[in-house]
């Protein structure tokens, strides 16, 4: 039998004063960044501010600083650009106020086929979104977010206690503001995709909740003479090296995808890497340690069953 | 112990159905197979999404305010017409809101005479408020609005699935989304430009006359310069005659190609409409020069007969989405019921304006609100290195179970397979798009599917450690991992039918490879691995088990 850890008995309730602290600058990082994203400050992705995005793939290197001049020499200063090393592809974003009837993408193909006679290139995709399909998207998404919490709430809180359910969903939460906080340090853009990815690591933080949580209600049925603490540190214990060996399958898998799924996959693989990192983290630091500041009637999973 | 045999039927069972439901949408395979086979077998597979094989998606909304205006305003040159038709002398009739029409006379006693003609208009109504002795006011019926806006939008939709179906797209996609948004896929066009001008097109045709007695006087240029029109405008400003407007036909110098402008005084009543079309095609002239033909119904090839007959000698002009295509000088009553659209095409413009002209008008001019669009190649890159990411993360996840739990790892290994198949052969059967959020969907399920049995084996080897026998620690670990994996699954579930419901587009595709990957992880995990671990225990009798 080949292990990673044995039977392990660490003291993980011991140290949640250190956990909440860590995870409090986490969460209050969040909330900065969903203010921000409220105000509109962040860096937004097209499909949620509206404007557009062009990205070009040319024969030879483009030179990205001549590139910007040449934009700005032709009325499209306040573009983005970024781009993508050894392919010679350039991603050009221009954010909001540009409305679809200018058609900025076709501007920006015409400047470049002008001024750059010699590069060949061409259009992999061009993206054009008006400011309204953007706000529809921002509220779509979190309608989707407010239903999927609720339900989650509700079936944990029907299948255990209700503090269980408020638990999970925290520490979900908290997961998902830590790395939409993290984004928001990073400047990194927060597309549909990196969303799609963040409501991905809700379920997958929630699952490793739920795993924890269930042996501890396993637990609390079995041996009631225990302290709740000791029973909780018990659980996690037990279920810890299913949590890793999980844990770890999982990144084996987002390792790759963030490396070389291509432009498109990275972000969102990214995204998920540091959601599997933090979902692992709070289910044993945040959702459990909640349990404990809300304790709960005693027995009472003992008699449901 | 269970019985076996029926489950492993089962199993069986949905290996079969998977891949007969995956081999259309792997062509090659499926071109190859004999005639008779064809037809019993499903013929649509998975198609991939607009991300992976390029193409257009648009979404565009009706401009409902305008179409109501438009029909406001044909209504107004059909009642000027029986105005004069029936020799009611008025000083004019005009549009003067978004749905009212005021019709404007010197003489009083006209009045009553107008008012009778309401019989022909039923959908307008007088408003009393405007009264006065010279003037009547119409309005447009709330319900008639209401029933425009609603036609409109379907009108538009046919209308864009006409145009569609003669361009020649396989398998496009035109929607109704919501209210009044239309969304258009157009999967693997090569001319992205050219299919989304042929779809935005209004293509109202409309024939008027010029005003050849006027226009001397407003010392109109020859020719402008593309993109001037503005400044000729402003300089006629005020100056125009009542019913009047300025129209400019679109040229081309013959040797250099640059394409002008010539203004044209034209009379704002329009004579006939594209509505009385009943075909167009392309022709080639005598220099080799394309044009369209167009073919009137029965009813407009009379008024059209009627048209040039009292018009001999006076030019017309061919007026599409207000641009002039031509202005011909009619040499003589037309009968036959066909006409030419002349102009400077090349012989693709003059395709897709037969094109436009055959499926007919939008009822109103189209916003596009959101348009994306994707290049072949970049479709391709992604595919192929989301499919080389996804496999090697797939053999490092399969090689880490093997080391990790020796022959139980290899059993895991088979379920992992196995969901493959079935959530291939799910979405197969489902004719679903895959896109790329679509394929990281799949790579979170494989990774759920890992979880899974992680739980159950770990839970074997707890009973293990207890010194339990290894049949028993193996239905002990099933028994127990469970209920856990019920739960886990069923949150996430939870969270995938949330985005299923309220997401769009690319989150849409995620949120169906996630539930379907769901329910069949939990079948693999719960009945796939553990009929073989039956099975191993039936045939020998295991001491030791390899986890």
């Amino acid at each position: 039998m080949l292990e990673i850890l044995g039977k392990t008995d660490i003291d993980f309730m011991g140290k949640r004063r250190w956990a909440f602290i860590f995870s409090g600058i986490m969460v209050v990082l969040g909330i900065v960044a969903v203010i921000q994203i409220a105000r509109g400050s962040a860096n937004l992705g097209i499909d949620f501010s509206g404007g557009t995005a062009v990205q070009l793939k040319f024969d030879q290197a483009i030179r990205i600083d001549e590139a910007r001049k040449t934009l700005e020499a032709n009325g499209l200063g306040d573009a983005e650009l970024q781009e993508f090393g050894q392919e010679n592809k350039l991603l050009i974003r221009l954010k909001a106020s540009t409305t679809i009837e200018e058609k900025v993408a076709e501007r920006v193909v015409a400047v470049f086929t002008k001024e750059f006679p010699s590069n060949h290139f061409v259009v992999d995709s061009s993206s054009e979104i008006g400011p309204t399909i953007g706000q529809k998207l921002q509220q779509d998404a979190l309608i989707a977010v407010i239903i999927s919490f609720a339900g989650i709430i509700l079936y944990v809180a029907a299948r255990f206690e209700l503090r269980f359910g408020v638990a999970a969903a925290l520490a979900t939460f908290h997961d998902v503001l830590a790395v939409l906080g993290a984004f928001y340090v990073l400047d990194k853009e927060i597309t549909l995709l990196v969303v799609t990815a963040l409501l991905t690591l809700a379920g997958y933080s929630m699952t490793d909740t739920v795993v924890v949580f269930d042996r501890i209600r396993e637990n609390l049925r079995m041996r009631r003479r225990d302290s709740e603490e000791t029973m909780i540190n018990n659980a996690v214990n037990q279920v810890l090296s299913r949590t890793i060996v999980t844990s770890l399958t999982v990144v084996l898998v987002l390792i790759p995808l963030a490396l070389a799924g291509g432009e498109v996959l990275h972000d969102f693989s990214l995204a998920l890497l540091w959601g599997v990192i933090f979902g692992t983290y709070s289910s044993i630091f945040v959702a459990s340690p909640l349990l404990l500041l809300w304790p709960g009637a005693s027995g009472r999973l003992l008699k449901r069953s | 112990m269970k019985k076996v045999g029926g489950r492993l039927t089962l199993l069986a069972l949905v290996v079969v159905m998977s891949v007969i439901f995956f081999i259309p949408s792997y062509q090659p395979f499926y071109q190859a197979l004999p005639g008779w086979l064809k037809r019993v077998m499903p013929n649509k597979g998975i198609t991939l999404g607009l991300d992976l094989q390029g193409g257009i998606h648009l979404v565009m909304e009706v401009d409902e305010e305008r179409a109501v205006e438009i029909a406001v305003d044909r209504s107004v040159v059909s009642l000027q017409d029986l105005l004069v038709d029936k020799k009611i002398p008025v000083e004019s009739v005009a549009r003067t809101g978004p749905t009212q029409i005021t019709i404007q006379f010197q003489n009083a006693e006209l009045k009553a005479q107008i008012q009778k003609m309401t019989d022909d208009y039923p959908t307008f109504s007088e408003t009393e408020s405007a009264g006065s002795a010279n003037r009547l006011v119409w309005e447009l019926r709330a319900i008639e609005v209401k029933r425009i806006k609603d036609s409109a939008i379907n009108q538009a939709l046919e209308t864009i699935r006409n145009r569609i179906d003669q361009f020649g797209v396989a398998e496009p996609m035109v929607q109704r989304q919501g209210l009044k948004q239309i969304v258009v896929q157009l999967p693997g066009v090569k001319e992205p430009k050219r299919a989304r001008d042929l779809i935005k097109e209004t293509a109202l045709l409309e024939f008027k006359m010029l005003d050849e007695d006027n226009q001397p006087k407003l010392d109109l240029p020859a020719r402008i310069p593309k993109d001037k029109e503005a400044d000729v405008l402003k300089q006629v400003e005020g100056k125009l005659p009542e019913g009047d407007q300025i129209l400019f036909e679109r040229a081309f110098e013959k040797d250099t190609g640059r394409e002008y402008r010539i203004p044209y005084l034209v009379k704002k009543r329009v004579m006939l409409t594209g509505d009385v079309l009943s075909d167009a095609r392309v022709s080639i002239g005598q220099f080799n020069d394309p044009y369209v033909s167009i073919t009137f119904d029965a009813k407009g090839g009379r008024e059209f007969e009627r048209i040039t007959g009292d018009n001999v000698k006076k030019r017309m002009a061919v007026v599409l989405d207000n641009t002039i295509y031509s202005a011909p000088v009619i040499q003589d009553r037309i009968t036959g019921g066909r006409a030419q659209i002349t102009g400077t095409f090349s012989m693709q413009e003059a395709n897709d304006l037969a094109i436009v002209l055959r499926a007919g008008a939008l009822p109103a001019p189209l916003k596009i609100i959101q348009d994306l669009t994707v290049g072949p190649s970049l479709g391709k890159d992604s595919i192929e290195k989301g499919v080389q990411a996804t496999l090697f993360a797939g053999a490092m996840v399969v090689a880490f179970m093997i080391v990790y739990y020796r022959m139980s790892g290899v059993i895991a290994d088979c379920a992992l397979v196995l969901n493959l198949l079935c959530l291939i052969g799910a979405l197969s059967a489902l004719n679903a798009t895959l896109t790329l959020p679509g394929i990281a969907g799949i790579v979170l399920t494989m990774g759920m599917g890992v979880d899974s049995n992680v739980l159950i084996f770990e839970r074997i080897r707890e009973e293990l450690r207890l010194g339990k026998a290894v049949r028993l620690a193996v239905d002990g670990g099933y028994d127990k991992a469970l209920l856990t994996i019920v739960d886990s699954h069923v949150t996430t579930l939870i969270t995938g039918v949330a985005l299923f419901l309220f997401g769009t587009g690319p989150i849409k595709g995620f949120a169906v490879t996630l539930c379907l990957g769901i329910g069949i992880n939990l079948f693999t995990a719960l009945i796939g691995t553990k009929v073989i671990f039956d099975l191993l225990n039936q045939r020998h009798k295991v001491e030791q088990l390899s986890i």
